[in-house]
């Protein structure tokens, strides 16, 4: 498969804050590509310079064989965004809103007229076409804002977390969504902070935090950099410090790292069950009380905590 | 272009279903016209215009000049539009002005046309220093300043044309009246044609019109001020609402959706000011409209009242333009347009005509869209044309052109997709 885009080292300062600091990866034309990282780590900053909004400090990416930079006109064309935040007219329908936004993208008479019908089917909201969208619940809001994104079946699809804020019902029709396009052929690029959508989707994943790219592969490729390895999460009382049990733990035999991840403590070791029971003593012997253990297979989360010691959610 | 237009009628359409905004486009300047018309007792008596002015005449001088201010107010050139009454007591008089029966008294002293005309038989001697004229009281009504107003600007035009005549020694209407040339309903007649004049150079609140035949018709409907003042002091707020709304698609995430589909800066850009554009010539429209249906105000010519419109706009919209680069936020923008507006409002005559107003004030009144919209309105009540409005459109468009590039220049500067 040729690749649709290719980032060459993408650098984005603001003033003397760098926000992205050298991205460079390539996008396979069929695929779902997702770029996993926590709050601030530099997603929507790499997603506003591949749609040309804002003008790389340094690098350069093509879509489709175009450059950003150079050609911004002609990158616009390949592309569809679905932006993070809702972008709307409150004050109109979503048939209207879905209208303009054809028309922007060039779309117009019997063409716009029966896509917008196909987009509206698409996203669920026929019934409720000629409501104003300020009278919609968030769900049906990040719907038309997704449908936006469709309109001129684009290429190449950027979603940057489309899922943030919304019930769990419409996620999951999101993510249906997203699997159902990426099947008729388009090309998708997904933002994310959770790493169970990024698991689901993606065919391949890069990590980003604090604006680098620290890992990028498929699923199985970044899962064995952690190791054949597994991770205890130990869930303590409110009362209890977590520092005091990951210190503790630090010495246990057969625990190759162990961090405290909010009010959690991760324990990342080659086999699980070995070290249950000098965990549990452990945390008995400072007075800790556990109350609850998770274990978990290898999986992104592990990897993001293997590579930066942190947990990728911070709620 | 077609995309500019897309983004303009979609702003106008968003503007028509924005209720709060549409209160201050359309209902808010459409009561204060009322309310100011009310004021100015446009709505009492039922005639439209000024008519029957009621004045007091004491002429107590009783030769040539006296009995000619007197001749021209009973002549029929102002038989419509005075109604003047002789008295011989000029405390009579004010009384009754005082207990409001009616808009000015005239006091012409004793000695006046002496004061002015050298006797018969004393030579006439240019180089002499001459005595001031005995001079003219008109007393006017305070409660009626329109009509005292009117009085008081006949009387001033007849005596600036015998003024002229004193200087110039006999050339003029006093020189051709001693000669017996002319009779007094001459000098009427002559005064109305520089009214006609003083009309179509000069715009004030109170102007008197006279029709081209130069006969009868003198008649300003003040409505015909008030309204447009109210449109054009509203006309900022569409402006600065029009401005507003890109700072608030840049923080609603509309305006880079829209820089991210297939339409460069320039069309986004330039599709927000015709948007801008699009709403101030529909509320000026309307607002016009529903004065001529509601209160019958008479525009004048239409084709002129066109281009004055988009003009005006274009100017305004400059404005908007400017406030909108300078701010950071949308509400920025929305407390910086209310302060211009009013500022604007008054200084450009919105309120009160700019002849009452002190000279310098009256040079900062030309940076307002306002002062030259007021100018080209009033001009067109009066009877003007197209032809007549080349200053005040000129001048709107060049401010319009010229308030664009600076915050274009503004724009790129920060660039209108960062916040
Ligand atoms: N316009 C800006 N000016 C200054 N700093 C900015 C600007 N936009 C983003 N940043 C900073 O750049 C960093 C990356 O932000 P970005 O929005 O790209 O992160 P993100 O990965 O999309 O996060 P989130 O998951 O919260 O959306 C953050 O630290 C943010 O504060
Ligand atoms: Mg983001």
């Amino acid at each position: 498969m040729p690749n649709i885009l290719e980032s060459q080292n993408l650098v984005k300062t603001y003033g003397d804050f760098t926000a992205v600091k050298g991205i460079t990866f390539d996008i396979k034309e069929g695929e779902i590509f997702s770029l996993l990282g926590p709050n601030g780590a530099g997603k929507t900053t790499t997603i506003s310079m591949l749609s040309t909004l804002y003008a790389p400090t340094s690098g350069d990416a093509t879509i489709g064989g175009y450059s950003v930079t150079k050609d911004p006109m002609a990158v616009k064309r390949v592309i569809g965004v679905v932006p993070q935040d809702l972008a709307l007219y409150e004050d109109l329908t979503a048939k209207e809103n879905l209208v303009f936004w054809g028309q922007m993208y060039g779309l117009g008479g019997k063409s716009l007229t029966s896509r917008v019908d196909e987009v509206l089917e698409q996203i669920g909201l026929t019934d409720k076409a000629k409501n104003r969208v300020k009278t919609y619940s968030g769900g049906m809001k990040r719907r038309v804002n997704i449908g936006v994104g469709l309109l001129h079946k684009p290429r190449l699809l950027f979603m940057d977390e489309p899922t943030v804020g919304i019930d769990p019902q419409s996620r999951r029709a999101i993510l249906d969504t997203v699997k159902d396009l990426n099947k008729q052929g388009m090309t998708v690029l997904y933002t994310t902070h959770y790493m169970e959508e990024a698991a689901e989707l993606s065919n391949r994943v890069g990590i980003i935090d604090h604006g680098e790219l620290i890992a990028l592969g498929t699923q199985d490729e970044l899962t064995k950099q952690v190791g054949e390895t597994e991770t205890l999460i130990l869930h303590i009382g409110e009362n209890e410090d977590p520092e005091t049990l990951a210190k503790a733990l630090s010495g246990v035999e057969g625990v190759q790292k162990a961090d405290v991840t909010d009010h959690e403590v991760s324990v990342i070791t080659a086999d699980a069950k070995d070290i249950l029971a000098a965990v549990v003593g452990k945390a008995n012997e400072r007075g800790i009380k556990i109350r609850s253990i998770d274990i978990r297979e290898p999986n992104l989360e592990a990897v993001f905590l293997h590579l930066t010691g942190r947990a990728l959610r911070d709620t | 272009m077609l995309k500019l237009l897309l983004i303009g009628i979609k702003d106008l359409k968003l503007m028509f279903r924005d209720r709060a905004a549409l209160i201050f486009m359309l209902l808010a300047p459409f009561l204060l016209t009322i309310g100011m018309g009310f004021v100015s007792g446009r709505f009492s008596g039922g005639s439209t215009g000024l008519s029957d002015i009621p004045v007091v005449i004491v002429n107590l001088d009783q030769k040539e000049l006296g009995n000619a201010l007197e001749e021209l107010f009973n002549s029929a050139d102002l038989a419509d539009l005075v109604e003047p009454t002789a008295s011989s007591d000029p405390e009579a008089a004010r009384r009754l002005i005082d207990s409001d029966q009616a808009s000015a008294a005239i006091v012409i002293p004793q000695g006046f046309t002496d004061s002015v005309i050298p006797a018969e038989g004393t030579t006439f001697d240019s180089t002499a220093v001459q005595p001031a004229p005995v001079q003219i009281e008109v007393y006017a009504n305070p409660s009626r300043p329109t009509g005292a107003g009117i009085i008081k600007a006949i009387v001033d035009e007849f005596l600036s044309r015998v003024e002229e005549g004193r200087v110039s020694g006999t050339t003029s209407l006093v020189g051709l009246m001693q000669s017996g040339l002319l009779n007094p309903q001459d000098v009427a007649s002559e005064a109305q044609e520089l009214f006609a004049n003083v009309d179509e150079s000069e715009s004030t609140a109170i102007t008197l019109k006279t029709d081209t035949q130069g006969a009868e018709a003198v008649e300003f409907d003040l409505l015909a001020y008030f309204a447009p003042g109210m449109a054009l002091m509203f006309l900022m707020y569409t402006v600065s609402y029009g401005g507003r709304s890109i700072l608030a698609e840049r923080s609603q995430g509309t305006l880079p959706r829209m820089l991210i589909s297939p339409t460069s800066n320039a069309q986004v850009l330039g599709g927000k000011v015709l948007g801008i554009f699009l709403m101030g010539v529909a509320q000026v429209g309307v607002l016009i409209l529903a004065s001529s249906i509601f209160f019958q105000v008479q525009w004048g010519d239409p084709l002129g009242v066109l281009v004055l419109i988009l003009a005006a706009v274009f100017g305004a919209t400059g404005w908007g333009m400017l406030i909108t680069a300078f701010a950071r936020t949308p509400a920025q923008v929305g407390s910086t347009g209310a302060a211009v507006m009013l500022i604007f409002g008054i200084l450009g005559g919105s309120f009160m005509s700019l002849e009452n107003f002190p000279p310098f004030m009256q040079t900062l009144s030309k940076i307002t869209p306002n002062a030259w919209g007021m100018d080209g309105f009033v001009t067109l009540a009066l009877g003007g044309t197209l032809k007549n409005l080349t200053e005040p459109v000129t001048a709107l468009l060049i401010m319009g052109a010229l308030l664009f590039a600076a915050s274009v220049v503004l724009f790129n500067r920060n660039g209108i997709a960062q916040q």
